[in-house]
């Protein structure tokens, strides 16, 4: 099947999902990351490489945070960026999706930035596109459902990269609610293709999907157990309606048993790096002492995401 | 066609700046070729101030057509760029487009008091209003060949022609 | 109107037959076969040299969507489809809006269906006033409108006393029940098999033992009522086990399964194709496998498209906002052949199973052509083939996960008793 994210050359078109990419296009994108890490240090965090571009964020659901850096990438790449809160818009007035897309499309848009509650709405767009040709639109998915987060993996990759060099030794723990964690899909996708020999999942077994194994991850459920001799801890987001439909019990029981607390961290290696794709929930999922801790490294991969995203904006843009 | 000896050209050029410089002259080399002339003159100089190395994939005008480049450096501006006197160094001068895309960077850094081009090689071929203040040699080379500067593993450049 | 099928290949399951005979039809009957009866003069010949002639097929699930979701498609439409596929009769469901809980919507239905003289049409009625699960529909009455059965379509009945009492009831008057197996609480929100493709895709999940537990509620109802229960779609191999020992228990059961759980899997979904949302979910291959043998051993009574037309507006949406089914009337035979290319059973034992199988489930005296049958024929090239396409297809739904496939058989003649309601020269 022919791999939609993908052009005929086999170069990145649309930004997607990690699955199904080639090892050689994810360390392209952090290859090209490492030279715009800079751009935020000068006088003008102003590169020209999107200008005259219009770059439409389509937030089907809400993230103030993710838009921003999304925007904050855009914006420094000189593109022209359109901000759309569709949860408060079209959409309740009935507008289809593909409708709203159309609209955009009219208006000359060169990038759409994707955000939507349903698993797989950022495929169906860029299947739109391919079908009205429309081919030079690319699409960037940030956040589908409980699919993928494709730029948070891989600021993740280049976060796990910058502190540790080699993929190919490391130990890495992915800890929480991974059921309901695009997150979690994006990272363990992009740990597999990097060569990441022992790639972990960590938490009760409510929430952690059905053969996950098939993934190519070992299941814990004791964290302790989990966590030995962990190079990288990639701490998940818990979201509270968890509590509701008989996943959990308390924030407070999930804590004590999943909770990233120093005393669990000491079981890790001496020089493990603790990581959060953010916001975090201290003292349910992260233990505040731990999130501002020596090990923790949550602020950089804030900064490090910019510049991928800039990355990926400036290879789609040059395709 | 033989060509000219890098080495030597590097000397000339070196020989040929000393009498305009100032205190505060700094030099930005071009990535690849540029930084390896920079190097040269920056120790065949005796200059204080720190060196500058830029890659210009960023600013490329040809980026819509031909897209990013693969391995692209950091550039490392390791200055305060504002009011010093700046030397753009290139090993060859062509259209004058890779000129114009370093002299846009620069500015993203702050305002610099002047900038000056140095280059060991001019081949002709302008299609931008740039003019060196330096230069080791000028040649006419036809639109097929591309000049390179090359370095060995003991550090030593040679100039190479290769069909465009 | 007279009609002689000559130098056909007569492939008719109920009696056994594969070989060259001629057909001969009178007054919407087979008169004779083999030898024409005495002073037979034909009005029409069908020279079927080369191809097949077998009972019309006989469709389990097929919606019409009337009443009320015209704009999905209509009687005139879907019928025409059925023609156009070879399928003389057919079953639909009764999620129409407004549902068939009143003997008045029955009655139209049959009366909108039999004047257009085409395929027949048997109503399952619902089982529960609006397929809400709480109050029992006339069944009766519905039986005397036409139902030929009463069935949930795809709704469940919650609350387990009102189920009870609905098989209780349809058993007084010797109903049959057609019900489908799922668990609504463990289904609730899911819209793919809970597997590896759902993990991978992040899709929300229905376990098979969503379909299990349901077919085990059901099968203690069966055995606690006497009613003679149908379960439709069974899409697991855990759940066709369930239904092969209580075959084995002798209780009252039959299945069928989709053409679209046949032939594909939870793999089939690709980069979210909504085509690809169904229900049930498909599952993993080794379900699809036992669901092969199951249909080649029997256990699996019959198979049915699940036709299903969507509209495109509600189809070309996110895989979890798109509304389930697939299109199908024109794909059952086909896919029928399909089945019996790729496992080389013979063709009689493959067509029997949306022929005479699914006429014995229905209890109706229908797949089959036999001297005195009724003249629903079925007359096809097993060598030719087509590409499913929009255009290809009659029915308004174009919405299927074979879209783009390559499917051998097509379809020549076809006779609803005794009158050529489909013909396709070449």
């Amino acid at each position: 099947m022919h791999n939609p994210q993908l052009n005929r050359n086999g170069a990145l078109q649309h930004l997607l999902t990690i699955d199904g990419l080639p090892r050689e296009i994810l360390s392209d994108i952090l290859d090209t990351a490492a030279p715009f890490t800079e751009v935020a240090e000068r006088e003008v965090k102003k590169l020209p490489l999107l200008r005259g571009k219009s770059v439409f964020n389509l937030f089907f659901e809400n993230s103030t945070r993710t838009r921003t850096t999304f925007e904050i990438a855009a914006k420094r790449l000189s593109a022209d960026v359109i901000n759309l809160n569709i949860g408060t818009s079209s959409a309740s007035k009935g507008e289809s999706l593909l409708d709203t897309v159309d609209n955009l499309c009219a208006m000359q848009a060169d990038m759409f930035v994707v955000r939507h509650a349903v698993s797989g709405a950022p495929f169906l767009i860029a299947q739109h596109l391919a079908a009205n040709g429309r081919d030079h639109i690319h699409v960037i998915n940030a956040g589908d459902g409980r699919h993928a987060h494709p730029t948070q993996g891989l600021l993740d990759m280049y976060t796990i990269r910058h502190y540790k060099k080699d993929f190919t030794r490391l130990i890495v723990a992915i800890v929480g609610d991974v059921l309901h964690s695009r997150v979690a899909r994006s990272q363990i996708g992009a740990l597999t293709t990097l060569g990441v020999p022992e790639i972990r999942v960590i938490g009760p077994k409510t929430l952690i999907p059905a053969d996950v194994d098939r993934l190519g991850v070992r299941v814990f459920h004791d964290m302790r157990a989990g966590l030995k001799d962990v190079d990288v801890v990639m701490m998940l987001r818990l979201q509270s309606e968890r509590m509701q439909g008989a996943l959990l019990p308390s924030p407070q029981e999930f804590f004590k048993y999943y909770g990233l607390t120093a005393d669990k961290l000491c079981c890790a290696r001496p020089d493990a790096i603790v990581m959060h794709p953010g916001p975090m929930n201290r003292g349910v999922e992260i233990d505040s002492a731990v999130a501002d801790g020596q090990h923790a490294v949550i602020l950089p991969q804030v900064t490090f995401g910019i510049a991928v995203r800039m990355a990926v904006m400036s290879m789609l843009a040059g395709t | 066609m033989p060509l000219p000896d890098a080495e030597r050209l590097c000397t000339v050029l070196a020989d040929s700046m000393r009498p305009g410089l100032h205190p505060d002259t700094t030099l930005v080399g071009i990535h690849t070729g540029g930084v390896w002339v920079a190097e040269r003159l920056h120790a065949a100089l005796g200059l204080k101030t720190p060196l500058g190395c830029l890659d210009v994939s960023f600013y490329r005008d040809d980026f819509s057509r031909s897209g990013l480049h693969a391995q692209i450096k950091s550039s490392d501006m390791p200055f305060e760029v504002e009011d010093r006197p700046i030397v753009i160094v290139d090993d060859v001068l062509y259209t004058g487009r890779t000129i114009r895309a370093a002299m846009n960077e620069i500015f993203d850094y702050g305002r610099p008091a002047r900038i000056d081009l140095s280059v060991l090689i001019d081949r002709g071929g302008r299609e931008l209003p740039v003019c060196p203040r330096w230069t080791a040699q000028a040649m006419e080379l036809g639109s097929d060949k591309n000049l390179q500067l090359e370095r060995s593993e003991a550090g030593g450049l040679t100039l190479r022609l290769v069909d465009a | 109107m007279k009609i002689h099928i000559k130098n056909g290949r007569l492939i008719d399951p109920a009696n056994g037959t594969d070989a060259q005979r001629e057909v001969f039809i009178a007054a919407g009957r087979i008169v004779g076969v083999g030898a024409a009866p005495q002073g037979f003069a034909a009005n029409r010949v069908i020279d079927a040299t080369g191809l097949v002639v077998c009972p019309g097929l006989i469709d389990l699930s097929a919606r019409l969507r009337e009443p009320g979701y015209e704009y999905k498609a209509t009687l005139e439409s879907e019928m025409a489809a059925a023609v156009a596929g070879g399928v003389t009769s057919l079953v639909c469901p009764p999620d129409t809006d407004p549902v068939l809980d009143e003997p008045g919507l029955v009655e139209m239905l049959k009366h909108r269906a039999r004047n257009l003289a085409s395929a027949h049409v048997y109503p399952l009625g619902a089982l529960t006033v609006g397929l809400a699960g709480e109050r029992l529909t006339e069944m009766a009455e519905l039986y005397e409108a036409g139902c030929i059965a009463f069935s949930q379509a795809n709704a469940q009945v919650t609350d387990t006393r009102v189920l009870l009492r609905a098989l209780q009831y349809a058993a007084t008057f010797g109903f049959k029940v057609w019900l489908q197996p799922e668990d609504p609480y463990l289904a609730r929100d899911g819209v793919a098999h809970e597997g590896e493709v759902a993990t991978r895709l992040g899709l929300p999940g229905i376990p098979v033992c969503a379909e299990t537990i349901a077919l085990s509620r059901l099968l203690v109802l069966v055995r606690e009522t006497g009613v003679a229960l149908h379960v439709r779609r069974i899409s697991s191999a855990a759940g066709l086990e369930g239904i092969a020992r209580a075959k084995d228990a002798g209780l009252p059961v039959t299945c069928d399964i989709s053409i679209n759980h046949l032939h594909l899997c939870e793999q089939d979904i690709g980069y979210f194709n909504p085509q690809a949302r169904l229900i049930p979910p498909l599952r993993t291959s080794a379900d699809r496998e036992a669901l092969r043998r199951g249909l080649a051993d029997g256990t699996v009574d019959a198979l049915c498209s699940d036709h299903t037309p969507v509209d495109d507006d509600a189809k070309q949406l996110p895989f979890g906002e798109a509304e389930p089914g697939a299109t199908g009337l024109e794909l059952l035979l086909p896919l029928t052949l399909k089945w019996a290319d790729e496992t080389q059973l013979p063709l009689g034992r493959t067509l029997a199973r949306v022929t005479s199988d699914a006429a014995r489930v229905l209890g109706i005296q229908a797949g089959h052509l036999a001297v005195g049958a009724t003249a629903d024929v079925c007359i096809f090239d097993p060598r030719g083939s087509f590409k499913v396409s929009p255009a290809v297809l009659r029915s308004q739904g174009k919405n299927t996960p074979f879209l783009g496939a390559e499917l051998p058989g097509r379809v020549r003649y076809t006779l609803i008793d005794g009158h050529i309601a489909f013909e396709n020269g070449r």
